[in-house]
């Protein structure tokens, strides 16, 4: 171990976060690999450990034999102040090497706020922020994740973007650049070959044009760049890799269990919503498959509990069959199962009885918006009647606590619907009075509300997010409304949610601004412990960009839009359709019911949308 | 099974696990070697794990113990090497047996230490520090249980010794373990309080046996 690390362990907290070593942690002969792959996770140990996508891709990586890829986490502040104290550089976890000895540092990045803790690791690691300012290659550095569905706002600093799933084209990616390496290619050659991958977007090959107003006009590209990048996917979803092995963190993270993904994708096409969209075509895995990869991780990790992911997971098909085949194993093991994101439309006491081992204290769900009329404008296909009848089979089975989730500044919003909210939280009260088996130990009604985002690649990706003013009249109405003791309020803060508008829906000039913000000491922006909405504020106006241009404006139907180079599946027809029909408060069937030919389908080469 | 013990050693970078942390990796490497614990009854059952002496984070062993039960019979002579061979790096078994002593019975620890001078000489660092730890008294600020209070750590010391390295000095002292409990990590705390000029630039203990009153090696 480095004398340095050795010395500012004892400082730190929870220093068992910093020092890999855990169980199935993969060490190679570093000697013996012909490429370094440094895969950053641009948050703490804790959020990163749980991270299934990560999980998957290690493993994907690290299954080409020439290639050792290691976990590199943003350390938490004062291991921070400790590293930079001891001059001591990014370093991986496996075998401790600083960041300088890598070929390549790849960035999973799922969340907008993580943009400024990527540019701290970078620096970290002893690099130039900028791409233009790398000539050389090695070190290969590149970026995938959800947020990569607009990569403009990061644009300057990632040599390349992987968009859509990894699982193959990272490993098309290392062929091409261990052979680049050997027979020493430039980095230009490089990257003109690496555009060619599909789902590999290089955006030092194509140059945004303004117009006077400020609004993107054009984009020029460079010979032999594709004209759209179509982002990958796996296609035998039931045939992709999954870690049955995956590593047994050592210390407390946020998620410490084994997680089974479903199915990608979603049938729902909730209009806000852009996992829904992105993700898409739908691809399930048998349960069978479910079954046996969940036994085995847990047989190889020990792990305590078991939880079924995806997007909305009591949609799948073979729910019951699973659970099943999962409790068989799990019950008389005293392993727990877990189903987090459940619907208050299909939820059932049959379900309910499977998961038993859930701790009763808590049930959630996201309603997201107060009236029917919004609800069916954003396609949330929930009525009051499910959601109260949901209540009802809580209360009756001994929940005691609900939490309910809404967005406020969606569009067509109005005063109605907000005091809708505080009707429904009425509702649920006098649910429980009616219903619940023990009265005695009370309730407890959580109603959460979140500023709305428009997010690229949603059928709400023109509209304008309301101000921070008018979101805390929203939340102020709505508290007022709210006047039952046990009804709590709690809402998100408005300055993060503009922020992350921006850097959702930004183009390539907003780079200057998180360049800015990290020059300032900006990293770690998802923690609200190191967000500073005024270090944003001042980093926009030095870089004379005004944030209402990126999140207050509604942008026109017709205008050309910073991430229109991204090809996710889905046309643009198709969620312009899908907004009108949020004007006239339709809504449109669930992919079971009907597939409406959002275009997902045409990235299957073979097979069918499970939709 | 009952009354089980476990010894086994938590060196490199396993010594940054932390006490609470150790069970679960101990409770999950029982899980995966297929190694049913016993759990306690009532409304929250746990399995029934107990390490004799918890270690400090950042200090290695060679020597912890750990109490535990087996709802079936297994064949002790494998244990340490199924065990081993599902546990992170940095922890391995040396043995399982059944525990023959009570607890309160180990009363000295064996411990070593390397003592980080970066700029000034080992040798006669070794030199002072041999005398400063012959005082009789040695009070030092530390917490107890009612709070922070000046305590005379130099009974709990049965035996001290410094050697001169390269840029360090290593000791060997056998501590007392239980009642009262000497945290290796006060010989260099007394140092900063008490001695400046001797006080080491880094400090790092080991375990290396534990031992009853009687200085017999206690398992
Ligand atoms: S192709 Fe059809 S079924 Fe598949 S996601 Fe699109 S709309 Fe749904």
């Amino acid at each position: 171990m480095d004398k340095r690390l050795e010395r500012i362990l004892p400082k730190v907290q929870k220093p068992a976060r910093y020092v890999g070593g855990e169980y199935n942690q993969i060490i190679k002969d570093k000697s013996a690999v012909e490429l370094r792959l440094a895969f950053c996770f641009p948050d703490t140990y804790e959020i990163g450990m749980s991270n299934l996508g990560m999980s998957i891709l290690y493993h994907v990586m690290n299954s080409l034999d020439f290639v050792w890829c290691e976990r590199v986490f943003a350390p938490w502040g004062d291991m921070y102040t400790e590293m930079k104290k001891a001059g001591l550089p990014l370093y991986a976890l496996e075998s401790g090497d600083s960041l300088s000895e890598f070929d390549a540092l790849a960035f999973s990045v799922g969340y907008e706020m993580a943009y400024t803790t990527v540019l701290d690791m970078l620096d970290m690691a002893g690099l130039p922020l900028r791409s233009a300012d790398r000539p050389a290659l090695p070190p290969l550095v590149f970026a995938g994740g959800t947020a990569a569905v607009n990569p403009e706002p990061m644009a300057p600093f990632m040599d390349l973007f992987v968009i859509g799933e990894g699982e193959e084209m990272n490993n098309e990616l290392l062929c091409l650049l261990r052979q680049a390496k050997r027979e020493g290619w430039s980095k230009r050659d490089f990257l003109r070959q690496a555009a060619q991958i599909q789902g590999v977007y290089v955006p030092s090959l194509y140059e945004p044009v303004y117009g006077a107003d400020g609004a993107l006009l054009s984009v020029q590209r460079q010979e032999g760049a594709p004209e759209r990048v179509t982002k990958r996917i796996v296609q035998d979803f039931d045939a992709a890799p999954y870690p049955v092995k995956p590593i047994v963190p050592s210390t407390e993270v946020v998620h410490d269990r084994v997680s089974l993904e479903l199915f990608r994708g979603c049938v729902r096409g909730c209009r806000f919503c852009q996992a829904g969209y992105v993700y898409r075509p739908i691809r399930a895995k048998k349960p069978e498959t479910l079954i046996r990869q969940g036994i085995e991780a847990l047989k190889n990790t020990g792990c305590e509990d078991v939880t079924l992911l995806s997007l909305s997971s009591s949609d799948y098909r073979h729910l019951g069959e699973l659970c099943d085949g999962l409790l068989d194993y799990c019950e008389s093991r005293s392993i727990g199962l877990s189903l987090p994101s459940l619907r208050a439309d299909n939820f059932s006491m049959e379900l309910m009885e499977k998961l038993q081992k859930v701790r009763k204290s808590g049930l959630t769900f996201a309603v997201e918006g107060g009236s029917q009329r919004l609800r069916d404008a954003i396609n949330k296909n929930v009525t009051e009647e499910d959601l109260l009848h949901t209540c009802r089979i809580a209360f009756e089975g001994g929940w005691n606590s609900v939490k309910l989730y809404y967005m406020l500044g969606l569009p067509t919003e109005t005063d109605e619907d907000i005091l809708g909210i505080a009707e429904m939280a009425n509702q649920v009260l006098h649910c429980w009075r009616q219903y619940a088996r023990n009265k005695n130990r009370g309730v407890k009604i959580t109603i959460s509300t979140s500023c709305f985002i428009p997010k690229p690649h949603s059928p709400f990706q023109w509209e304008a997010q309301v101000s921070i003013e008018e979101y805390l009249r929203r939340v102020n109405l709505l508290r007022s409304a709210i006047t039952a003791r046990n009804v709590t309020y709690n809402w998100h803060d408005a300055e993060t949610s503009l922020i992350e508008a921006v850097l959702s829906r930004g183009d390539r000039r907003v780079a200057d601004v998180i360049e800015e913000v990290w020059r300032r000491g900006g990293r770690l922006d998802a923690w609200s412990d190191y967000f500073s909405f005024g270090r944003w504020t001042e980093a926009f106006k030095v870089c004379g960009l005004d944030p209402a241009f990126y999140a207050n404006r509604e942008i026109p139907a017709d205008a050309v839009l910073p991430w229109d180079i991204i090809d996710v599946g889905v046309r643009k027809e198709h969620l312009l359709r899908e907004r009108e029909k949020c004007y006239v408060s339709q809504l449109s069937p669930d992919c079971r019911k009907q597939c409406a030919a959002c275009g997902a389908a045409r990235l299957l080469k073979e097979g069918r949308c499970d939709g | 099974m009952d009354k089980l013990r476990l010894r086994f050693e938590k060196t490199g970078r396993a010594v940054y696990i932390s006490h609470l942390d150790l069970m679960r990796t101990m409770q999950r490497a029982f899980s995966r070697a297929g190694l049913a614990l016993k759990y306690s009854e009532g409304f929250n059952p746990h399995p029934l794990l107990s390490i004799l002496l918890p270690l400090p984070v950042g200090m290695g062993s060679v020597c912890e113990l750990m109490d535990f039960r087996l709802r079936e019979e297994t064949d002790l002579a494998v244990l340490p090497e199924r065990l081993t061979a599902v546990l992170p790096e940095g922890i391995r078994v040396t043995e399982a047996y059944e525990q023959k002593r009570k607890s309160v019975d180990l009363k000295w620890l064996a411990v070593e230490g390397i003592f980080a001078y970066d700029t000034r000489d080992a040798g006669q660092m070794a030199r002072e520090l041999e005398f400063f730890f012959a005082q009789e008294a040695i009070s030092v600020l530390r917490k107890t249980k009612r709070g922070m209070g000046q305590s005379n750590i130099r009974p709990a010391i049965r035996e001290i010794n410094f050697r001169p390295e390269e840029g360090q000095v290593r000791l060997y002292a056998v501590l007392s373990a239980q009642e009262p409990t000497l945290n290796p990590e006060l010989l260099a705390e007394a140092l900063r309080q008490l001695e400046q000029a001797l006080a080491p630039d880094f400090a790092r203990f080991t375990r290396l046996e534990t031992y009853d009153a009687q200085m017999q090696i206690y398992r």
